[in-house]
């Protein structure tokens, strides 16, 4: 990769050796953290399928009374009869940090203490169809305020997820690799700055020793001549 | 102090009013829309929505997606059962795992 060209000294190469250490720790810490969240999303997906599965079953079962119910009683009184509801859902929403990731708790209270107190007409003038149409429809709203706890923390958790092993991804695949490249480029272009300068001072080192010996030679023939001459 | 809202055409909707969840009987897509964003501003942490109205506001409930309030979760209406909740939960297995692991191919 030299496409993004370094500048191969020992103050880059310890940058980028940093750089490496960060990146292989983050990347293990995400691995974790995308591993942990997918085993807890598989978990909770679960849960999600099968709760919804049930609750739209109910759905359809109290659907097919209600439409019976409907059937048996004029609108007008079926309006009337729901008109004015006894009950009402509050919810209480709190808060489940999941790996960083924020899941609604909710937890649901009903405007009177009787949760079966649910139906919101005198039994005179409607038929007994919409007693059991509403009541399995209470009976299915555990399931269904469950069922959007669970559907939602999938969403968010999905995002996360998705997030996270785009990370993880962008560091194993690019980051690291990266690095390791460039610490490699510049170790190399060091030793080699390093050879050349032991070569450079071997060479010189040769050219001296062979100056020095000529120099001598040159003394000897020289002392030689005068000794000769002495002789 | 949150409460539940449930939309869709009046027909599918009405027992709700019954235990206690605040019913908005919307009959356009348009309707919905302003609605939707309406429960979203005001105090609604849950949306139930039926299919049929929700195959008409899917770029609406996309924004809800990743946010923690609402949720907006499909119920299935009087017309009966689309398939569209469970197509969410699919979904949001396929953004995660990047693919279909749970439900393989059925239905």
């Amino acid at each position: 990769m030299a496409s993004t060209q370094v500048i191969p000294t020992r103050m880059e190469l310890a940058k980028q050796k940093k750089k490496l250490a960060t990146a292989t720790r983050g990347h293990k810490l995400l691995k974790d953290k995308r591993d942990e969240l997918m085993r807890q999303f598989l978990e909770l997906v679960r849960e999600n399928k099968t709760l919804r599965e049930k609750v739209e079953a109910g759905i359809a079962a109290a659907n097919k009374n209600f439409v019976l119910a409907k059937a048996a009683t004029s609108d007008q009184v079926l309006n009337t009869a729901l008109l004015a509801p006894k009950q009402e859902v509050y919810l209480e929403t709190g808060m489940k940090n999941v790996m960083s990731v924020e899941i609604p708790v909710f937890e649901y209270k009903t405007r009177t203490a009787d949760t079966n107190d649910i139906y919101s007409y005198g039994f005179a003038f409607t038929s007994s169809d919409l007693d059991g149409a509403v009541k399995s429809l209470a009976d299915l709203l555990p399931d269904m305020l469950r069922l959007a706890e669970v559907e939602k923390s999938c969403q968010l958790m999905a995002v996360e997820i998705e997030k996270t092993r785009r990370r993880v991804n962008a560091l194993e695949h690019v980051m690291i690799p990266d690095a390791q490249e460039k610490i490699k480029y510049i170790t190399m272009k060091l030793d080699e700055n390093e050879r050349s300068t032991q070569i450079r001072l071997m060479k010189v080192k040769d050219m001296m020793l062979e100056e020095a010996r000529q120099e001598r030679l040159k003394a000897d023939a020289e002392a030689g001549i005068i000794t000769g001459d002495a002789v | 102090m949150y409460k539940v809202a449930v939309m869709g055409d009046y027909d599918s909707i009405y027992g709700f009013a019954a235990l206690g969840l605040t019913t908005f009987p919307v009959e356009t897509a348009e309707e919905g829309a302003a609605q939707l964003k309406k429960a979203a501003a005001d105090d609604f942490a849950v949306v139930y929505m039926t299919e049929a109205l929700a195959a008409s506001l899917q770029e609406e409930i996309e924004v809800y997606r990743d946010q923690l309030r609402p949720a907006v979760i499909l119920i299935p209406g009087v017309s009966g059962n689309t398939g569209a909740g469970i197509a969410q939960v699919k979904k949001s297995v396929e953004q995660a795992v990047g693919s279909d692991i749970i439900f393989n191919g059925e239905n």
